[in-house]
């Protein structure tokens, strides 16, 4: 299998916080730096975690990599604060999935 | 719905029944296999979300306290304390196998942990240790969540490849061949019927003849 750990892209203040425990991370600040950077890593990293605003940066990338077993990117709120973006993932997938949303709408009620 | 253009005869009307009976067979078992997948499909989906909500919280405090931080030293003070991390997180990989789909499975390898902190404590904030602390208990849990996020994004995935495939065979494959095996029918009985009509005749205009 892969031999790459962990990688996390994102703007720097949320990024630094991660060198310290021992996980390989790339700051970014533009969306081209962030598609160049998330499509090299793509190849030799299993898991990448990206901020919020990368990863609406890298939306494209995202999908594309959606239905694979490697890479896992995931979005994570940076420390800007959180925008929703990982359940509205999850409400995505049920929606393809099921065809409706049923796991959020029954709690909104 | 059309149906398929082949000749009406016995051979064929035997070919499409066999096909006939696979293809319901098949359908059958799409359909069920269709219910188990959103079932598990559920179960994971339910633990996506209560990952992502629980990894979300823990650790937008983690980084509001770096952030604190941040604020309280100064930039080359909290870049220096954590430039040289003491331990490297390592990955080992393996696939496990959800309703036929391989998804991935991650499991840490954490490399030799001589110091949580990379730093002197003199030089920087309590919020800094806390920070720090609180992102390596919660690394297990974030991986977890890609590891639950993808199993979800791939079922769901597949999901809708095999409802295609369940529809296509329930619209449009089984019909036709319906259709199919009625018309070899009556094109097959029609013919019979012809045949005896004029074996009838036949034997009607020999008889006079008697």
């Amino acid at each position: 299998m892969r031999e790459g750990g962990i990688a996390v892209v994102g703007d720097k203040d949320s990024v630094l916080a991660f060198k310290a425990i021992g996980v390989d991370v790339f700051p970014v600040e533009t969306e081209i730096q962030a598609r160049d950077k998330v499509h090299t890593l793509a190849r030799s990293y299993s898991v990448i975690f990206v901020t919020e605003q990368v990863a609406l940066w890298i939306e494209m990338l995202i999908k594309r990599y959606q239905a694979r077993p490697y890479p896992v990117i995931v979005p994570i709120p940076s420390a800007e604060g959180n925008r929703g973006l990982g359940l509205q993932g999850i409400k995505a997938n049920v929606e393809k999935a099921i065809g409706a949303d049923i796991l959020f709408d029954k709690e909104d009620r | 719905m059309a149906k398929l253009n082949v000749n009406p005869t016995r051979m064929e009307l035997r070919r499409l029944k066999t096909r006939l009976k696979t293809a319901t067979r098949g359908h059958k078992l799409l359909k069920d296999k269709s219910d188990e997948m959103i079932r598990q499909f559920m179960l994971y989906v339910r633990e996506n979300k209560r990952l992502r909500e629980e990894v979300e919280g823990e650790l937008q405090a983690a980084l509001k306290s770096f952030m604190l931080a941040r604020a309280v030293s100064s930039d080359a003070v909290i870049e220096e304390a954590v430039l040289m991390p003491s331990t490297h997180v390592g990955l080992t990989t393996s696939s496990k196998n959800v309703m036929s789909v391989d998804v991935p499975v991650f499991d840490i390898v954490e490399g030799e942990v001589s110091d949580l902190y990379p730093y002197s404590f003199a030089s920087v904030s309590s919020e800094l240790d806390t920070s720090i602390s609180s992102l390596t208990t919660l690394l297990p849990k974030l991986l977890k969540l890609a590891e639950v996020e993808k199993t979800c994004n791939m079922l769901a995935d597949e999901i809708e490849k095999n409802r295609r495939r369940v529809n296509a065979l329930e619209y449009v494959m089984i019909p036709q061949l319906e259709e199919t095996i009625k018309y070899i029918t009556m094109k097959l009985d029609e013919n019979e019927r012809g045949n005896i009509t004029r074996l009838m005749k036949v034997k009607e205009m020999i008889k006079p003849a008697d």
